[in-house]
């Protein structure tokens, strides 16, 4: 100890002081301060910039997900529209299988009616000239018989015969 | 931070690496030079006495290496006398200044004379002293210590220009650091950005976690300069130029009186609270515990000062004595063995630079920390 002690020396204690606190105050202030400050800023700076990567990729995700939703409203709808465009197809088909059926049924009931009319007619026709050819026929028949007397009161009789049989 | 615990980590595992190798080559070591010592012993008792010579010499060497010196010697050749390297300028203070170059001692072979007065240089402690014209310098009986008067040396020592070069260097690099972050957009270049990691790691472990995120701002400055002012000043010390500043026990003085007076000067009221009256502890205990507490207020920075000093003394004294004995068995096995030594040491005391660069930063962290700590502790015995 005595040793120790005896080896102090003032003059380098002084340099030693001396130099050492001039040196912390220049490095102080040219070198640890613009140091740290600039080794902070960087560090903020990869925070921030790690930060916002992070947002993007947030942003991102949401994006992702909304266009999938849209993607899949869309296909919905395109489902949707296809689906109703073939029951309208379907629909369609039936109605006017239906129309045509009725329409159909209604010419044919037209067609019965026309044939039916004509048919009258026809009959009519048919009726008036069979009355008036068994009228001749019969006329031409009357004179036959009734050209003489005989077959006049045999005619009569038979006549009279069939109306007793009425 | 991704790298922040990586360096402790490193240290540990070089620690723990370096331990088997280091105990391995030491018990091999040990045994051959016994053997080679004591054979070598019993040729030179045969022969001639030179290796008590020559170790008396490292000794000598030795001693004076450790200590500080008032000229730049590299090397020296004893048999011509000659000596390699550059003078530094003496300032003394006796009744007027004196400068003068130490080339005037002529390496202490000489007295110099300034304005009347005569200096000699005591080879015992290297030290200046006011002489008659001849140099005598008279001793204590008991003590053995020079009677002369001591002037007041503010010489540039030898430890004063390593310090001033470790000022200088220390500067640049971290002007020229700090300069690069604006020229290159918030990213270090040149040859500061090595220190950038060592830089974020005082940041990051020693500060922060010792000092708390609040407070620790204001240490930074010191805490950065202490850490690379030791750790230049003990890689200086494992160069060939023969510089022993954190060895030298003023300079480890002088950085652990700063450590104490930034520590009690920044110290809260919670803090000498601790010192004085201790909470939670039986009013009794309080009055005995207060002188401890106080003791330990001087305790802690002069177990920084002894710390850094020892182990970078005993550094340098083992280092060199293993240098020394390849003088000494002048043998290949010897010599050899011995370079492996020194080798595996010095790798280990690289270590030990940064170590104790580490922790003397860090315990100067721990009671900082300790000064400005918040008041917690009754908060904590309500719950």
């Amino acid at each position: 100890m005595d040793k120790l002690i005896n080896q102090f020396e003032f003059g380098l204690f002084f340099w030693q002081i001396l130099i050492f606190v001039g040196l912390i105050f220049l490095l102080k202030k040219f070198a640890w301060k613009p140091i740290l400050d600039a080794v902070n800023t960087r560090e903020q700076g990869i925070k921030d910039a790690l930060l916002s990567a992070e947002n993007a990729r947030k942003e991102m995700e949401n994006l992702q997900a909304d266009n999938q939703r849209i993607l899949n409203e869309a296909r919905a709808e395109r489902d949707a529209m296809l689906k109703e465009a073939r029951e309208m197809r379907e629909k369609m088909i039936a109605d006017s299988k239906n129309e045509a059926q009725a329409q159909g049924q209604k010419m044919i009931e037209q067609a019965k009616a026309a044939i039916e009319s004509e048919k009258n007619a026809a009959m009519a026709e048919l009726k008036s000239q069979v009355s008036t050819l068994s009228l001749s026929i019969a006329e031409k028949l009357l004179k036959e018989e009734l050209s003489n007397k005989e077959s006049q009161t045999k005619l009569v009789e038979k006549m009279l015969g069939d109306v007793k049989l009425n | 931070m991704v790298i922040s615990h990586k360096p402790l980590r490193f240290i540990l595992a070089a620690l723990i690496a370096c331990l088997p190798l280091m105990s391995f080559s030491n018990t091999e070591k040990d045994s051959a030079h016994v053997q080679t010592e004591e054979a070598h012993g019993a040729v030179s008792e045969g022969h001639h006495t030179e290796p008590t010579d020559v170790k008396s010499k490292i000794k000598a060497f030795i001693g004076h290496h450790v200590l500080d010196s008032h000229d730049f010697t590299l090397t020296q050749d004893d048999e011509t006398g000659k000596y390699y390297g550059f003078p530094l300028p003496v300032i003394i203070w006796d009744n007027g200044l004196h400068i003068f170059s130490s080339s005037k001692f002529n390496h202490g072979h000489s007295v110099a004379e300034s304005n009347g007065n005569y200096y000699a240089i005591n080879h015992h402690d290297g030290k200046i002293y006011r002489t008659d014209a001849t140099g005598t310098i008279s001793e204590d009986e008991k003590t053995g210590h020079p009677t002369n008067v001591r002037p007041l040396d503010f010489s540039i020592t030898k430890t004063v220009l390593s310090i001033m070069v470790a000022a200088l260097l220390m500067f640049w690099l971290f002007t020229s650091l700090a300069k690069s972050y604006a020229k290159n957009g918030g990213i270090a270049s040149g040859v500061g950005r090595i220190f950038e990691p060592l830089v974020l790691f005082i940041r990051d472990d020693v500060a922060i976690p010792n000092i708390g995120e609040k407070h620790y701002k204001k240490y930074m400055s010191y805490l950065l300069t202490i850490f690379f002012f030791v750790l230049f000043l003990n890689i200086f010390g494992l160069t060939p130029l023969g510089i022993n500043a954190t060895g030298n026990f003023t300079v480890t003085f002088a950085l652990a009186i700063l450590t104490f007076l930034i520590t009690n000067f920044s110290a809260n009221k919670n803090y000498w609270g601790h010192i004085f009256w201790m909470p939670g502890v039986p009013k009794p205990m309080r009055i005995i515990l207060a002188p401890i507490e106080l003791l330990g207020v001087f305790i802690k920075p002069f177990s920084l000062m002894i710390r850094l000093y020892a182990n970078i003394f005993a550094g340098h004294i083992v280092l060199m004595s293993i240098i020394g004995l390849m003088f000494i068995f002048k043998s290949w096995i010897g010599s050899t063995l011995s370079f492996g030594l020194s080798f595996v040491l010095s790798i280990l005391e690289i270590l030990v630079a940064f170590l104790q660069a580490y922790i003397f930063t860090m315990l100067s962290a721990l009671y900082f920390g300790s000064a400005v700590e918040e008041h917690h502790h009754e908060e904590e015995g309500h719950h």
